[in-house]
């Protein structure tokens, strides 16, 4: 397990040690999509494990499999670790059949977190698209925990319709707290009375000084693609924009390989990276 | 001879029967003795129980998809050069549980994996296999997190390196900077050396576990003399630089070279050269390249239950960047094609690695070349992109 400033200190010597989680809540949010939120079942490992903003963990379900997850939930409520979900493949689909008060294993907290702290003072853009938002929920709690510390914050949000917008119930918080909330559409209902489009269409309506900005960026590889772009074309530098990529992960450690993404292990190196330290990758298809 | 001068850095003569007291003293310590034999038309890493399983007067003939035996009587023990195995496949082996869970009541707990097994001798390890130990040291050991079945055989490890004093056509080593000369990583380093028929050893030692482990061995060794050291040592350097100097020969296999000048970049600027869908062509996907690299070390986890589900291991199996599996995601591989799998492979061996390990991932053994059904050759690949670099997208926006 690593700490907040990501420096690791494994509480245990084996990578493959895993933790028992009991599920304490889970609540539904898009179609096919739930929060798992999970407390360990021992006090001490839930007391030793701290987390930083934009982190994942290792959820396994033996017989099953593992997935790396990304951490939903506030980094000073770790009491109760929130988790994202869609079901979409072996282990994400058996996760869906748990119910409260089964149990899980954990392993974590792993990778490079947002760099919430180092953007005191900036204009933040936080783009998700879709279920993108939930490896960026954590950094939003802090951002509305100490807004005054940021110029502005503003959150871009694109869906398909609005049945998909995720976290909709937590808007009028961040609002209060003086987050700029702003989700978009693809395909607007009836009651639909937002924005409608891509999420590059709303960068350039920020009143946003772009050399003092920065950009946290999670959601596919095209859309992440196509923010850069929008971002250079506000002015933002690509040093400024940081993107969390995901790919295949056995191990979360940096021995099994999967994670490769030119010469980073997405584990480790990222899953958030500066935009132009990979931009050449991201350029290359099947990568 | 005084056993207290069987000291790190001393030289000794083995003779023939000393190997025997040598693989003996190991057993009584413990030790599962690993060596080559010939097994299955080819030269492998199995359990001896002799000096005489050794492949005395075999010769390995090797091309690119091509490997064949040839006894000559005249030949030493080790005189063939690699084979399919190295350390990887007893260090990091092919299968392996990593964890066990246990459910009772529904609760899981985590029980504790297999004892490791006992100490691993293994004979005649060669230059470019020590640097891929040590290469795999870094990716195991080496950061953040150690793998503790890795690091519970690697600290147990003893190793008795062989000098080659002969190369093959797929052998390049030399430009991989790493051989054929042993230099360090072994406790006991042999040179053999052939008199009327007559082979005897000049036996290095590297390290404290290998002196006492002679010491206890062997009642009565000569020391090798300055000048015995200085001609053991002398033997592959010569074939080193024989090896820069190699050229092809009509009919015969073509000698290996790799120029490594700035390679990193050269095959970063080239991810999309037109080559790799040339090399795409011919390759088959088969993942052999991956499996006798000796360096090589992507690996995925199966989970292995019993009928109850209530008692499950998970096992480490080696995986390939050539596998759709290898970069399956939401159902697809990102990687796709077999041009952008072969470029996986090429780039992260000889490219990638330096920024990940600070170090090339090829030793330059050559086995990928032998071993591949259809005889790419990886140091051909990179001459072609290094003949025509057509640039890739420098730092442009995708």
């Amino acid at each position: 397990m690593i700490s907040p400033a990501a420096t690791a200190t494994p509480i245990d010597t084996d990578p493959w040690r895993a933790y028992p989680a009991r599920i304490l809540r889970i609540r539904p949010e898009v179609p096919g999509v739930r929060t798992y939120e999970l407390a360990f079942k021992d006090v001490a490992v839930g007391v030793a494990y701290q987390f930083a903003a934009g982190q994942f963990n290792m959820l396994y379900l033996p017989g099953i499999g593992e997935a790396a997850i990304s951490i939903s939930s506030d980094t000073v409520a770790t009491a109760a670790l929130g988790h994202t979900v869609r079901a979409v493949g072996n282990v994400t689909d058996a996760l869906a059949r748990l119910v409260v008060g089964d149990e899980l294993l954990v392993r974590g907290p792993y990778g490079r977190p947002w760099p919430v702290a180092e953007l005191a003072g900036r204009h933040v853009v936080v783009v998700g698209g879709g279920l993108g938002l939930a490896s960026q929920r954590a950094a939003i709690y802090e951002f509305a925990r100490h807004r005054d510390r940021y110029r502005s914050v503003t959150i871009l949000h694109g869906a398909k319709t609005p049945a998909d917008l995720f976290y909709t119930t937590e808007y009028a918080a961040w609002q209060a707290a003086g987050i700029d909330v702003r989700p978009t559409v693809d395909a607007p209902d009836p009651n639909w009375s937002g924005a409608v489009g891509l999420v590059t269409d709303l960068l350039a309506g920020l009143a946003i000084e772009p050399e003092r900005s920065s950009m946290l960026c999670c959601g596919p590889d095209p859309m992440m693609n196509a923010v850069a772009r929008a971002a250079l074309g506000v002015g933002i530098g690509l040093a400024d924009v940081h993107v969390s990529l995901e790919r295949n992960m056995a191990c979360a450690v940096r021995h099994c390989g999967l994670c490769q993404f030119g010469p980073a292990f997405v584990c480790q190196d990222g899953p958030v990276f500066p935009y132009d330290r990979i931009a050449r990758f991201l350029a290359v298809p099947h990568l | 001879m005084n056993r207290d001068e069987i000291v790190s850095g001393s030289w000794w003569w083995l003779e023939a029967g000393d190997l025997d007291r040598l693989f003996g003293e190991l057993t009584r310590t413990g030790h599962r003795v690993v060596g080559p034999q010939v097994a299955d038309g080819a030269v492998v890493y199995r359990d001896l129980s002799g000096a005489c399983d050794l492949p005395h007067g075999w010769l390995d003939e090797q091309d690119g998809g091509s490997y064949r035996l040839q006894y000559d009587p005249s030949a030493g023990t080790f005189d063939h050069v690699v084979g399919p195995h190295s350390l990887k496949n007893f260090l990091f082996p092919p299968r392996e549980t990593i964890a066990r869970f246990t459910r009772t009541d529904g609760s899981w707990e985590q029980q504790p994996t297999a004892d490791p097994g006992p100490p691993l001798a293994v004979i005649g390890v060669r230059a470019c296999d020590l640097e891929a130990l040590r290469i795999q040291d870094r990716v195991f050991m080496g950061g953040d997190h150690v793998d503790p079945a890795y690091a519970a055989r690697r600290e147990r490890l003893f190793v008795v390196a062989v000098n080659c004093r002969r190369a093959a056509a797929t052998c390049f080593c030399h430009s991989m900077g790493c051989g054929p000369a042993v230099r360090q990583s072994f406790d006991l380093a042999l040179t053999e050396h052939t008199t009327d028929g007559r082979a005897r050893f000049a036996c290095e030692v590297g390290s404290d576990q290998g002196a006492a482990m002679l010491r206890a061995a062997c009642e009565l060794l000569a020391a090798c003399s300055a000048d015995e050291v200085t001609t053991a040592r002398r033997m592959p350097e010569d074939l080193g630089r024989q090896m820069h100097e190699r050229e092809t020969i009509p009919g015969a296999p073509r000698p290996r070279s790799l120029d490594t000048e700035g390679i990193r970049d050269l095959l970063f600027d080239n991810l999309e050269h037109p080559r790799w869908e040339e090399v795409a062509t011919r390759c088959l996907s088969c993942t052999n390249c991956t499996l006798v690299c000796p360096t090589c070390f992507c690996a995925s986890v199966t989970e292995v239950a019993d009928l109850s589900g209530d008692d499950v291991s998970r096992e480490r199996h080696w995986q390939s960047c050539f596998a759709l599996d290898h970069a399956r995601m939401h159902g697809q591989s990102v990687r796709n094609s077999t041009a952008s799998r072969y470029r996986q492979w090429l780039t992260h061996k000889l490219a990638g690695w330096i920024d990940q390990f600070g170090s090339s991932g090829c030793t330059g053994c050559g086995r990928c070349i032998t071993w591949c059904p259809v005889g790419i050759d990886i140091t051909q690949e990179v001459a072609a992109i290094r003949q025509t670099p057509a640039g890739g997208a420098k730092g442009a926006l995708p």
